[in-house]
């Protein structure tokens, strides 16, 4: 199945772009996504447990993901 | 009563958002501006960048005033937040409520703005006076208890 990560802020920085479209096992979860997007990336700069949204929503790691999920990984936010 | 939110590129139009919750049965008005300052950590500051996941950042202002408006229990409640480059003095957030009592208005002013700085997907870059620009750390820990609770919210 295939799902879209997306990254923003030093996240992206950290791995040079901030759309990637991945393709994964059935009952691949969150944790599986943030450990793909480590690997591409420089992993100094993304924490093995980074904030994650899946569709707009705050999800934990364990959350299993469905095609077409779009999945956010969330730098430590900084409004106001 | 009234709730509105938005996630803006224009200058926010304070007395637009005053206007929004100002009503006759409203006793008090309480308004809340966040500013662009020129020093940070004791680095000079020229600018700041704003950045949004934006289409969750909508949802998530707009859950987090109505969440202030079932605290306040009646009252009018507008919250603006905008991204782009912002110079020092530039209003990056307002926070308006309107109650019958004061007390309540500043209850609910605070609680969304201090719910939009840790939940909120908006992220800052400042830019400083020797070129170099920098995101900027969290407001505060990561709300991992949040995600360590199970919930999706």
């Amino acid at each position: 199945m295939t799902v879209t990560v997306l990254l923003f802020a030093s996240y992206a920085d950290a791995v040079g772009c901030s759309t990637i479209e991945l393709d994964l096992e059935a009952g691949a979860t969150v944790q599986d996504v943030v450990e793909h997007v480590r690997e591409m990336g420089d992993p100094t700069r993304l924490p093995p447990a980074p904030m994650v949204a899946v569709n707009e929503q705050y999800a934990s790691r364990d959350r299993e993901l469905r095609p077409g999920d779009e999945v956010a990984l969330i730098p430590p936010v900084a409004g106001g | 009563m009234m709730m509105y939110s938005a996630i803006v590129e224009q200058p926010i139009d304070v007395p637009a958002i005053l206007g929004r919750v100002s009503r006759s049965a409203n006793g008090a008005t309480v308004l809340f501006l966040g500013m662009v300052r020129d020093m940070n950590e004791g680095r000079d500051v020229t600018g700041i960048e704003y950045t949004a996941y934006r289409s969750m950042a909508e949802r998530e202002l707009a859950t987090i005033v109505e969440e202030a408006a079932a605290l306040a229990d009646s009252g009018d409640i507008a919250a603006e937040h905008r991204l782009g480059e912002l110079g020092v003095g530039d209003c990056s957030v307002a926070v308006a409520v309107g109650h019958p009592h004061r007390g309540r208005a500043f209850e609910a002013a605070r609680y969304v703005i201090e719910e939009l700085k840790q939940r909120v997907p908006i992220w800052k870059r400042e830019h400083y006076v020797d070129g170099t620009r920098e995101w900027v750390a969290a407001n505060n820990a990561a709300p991992s208890a949040l995600v360590d609770a199970g919930g999706d919210r």
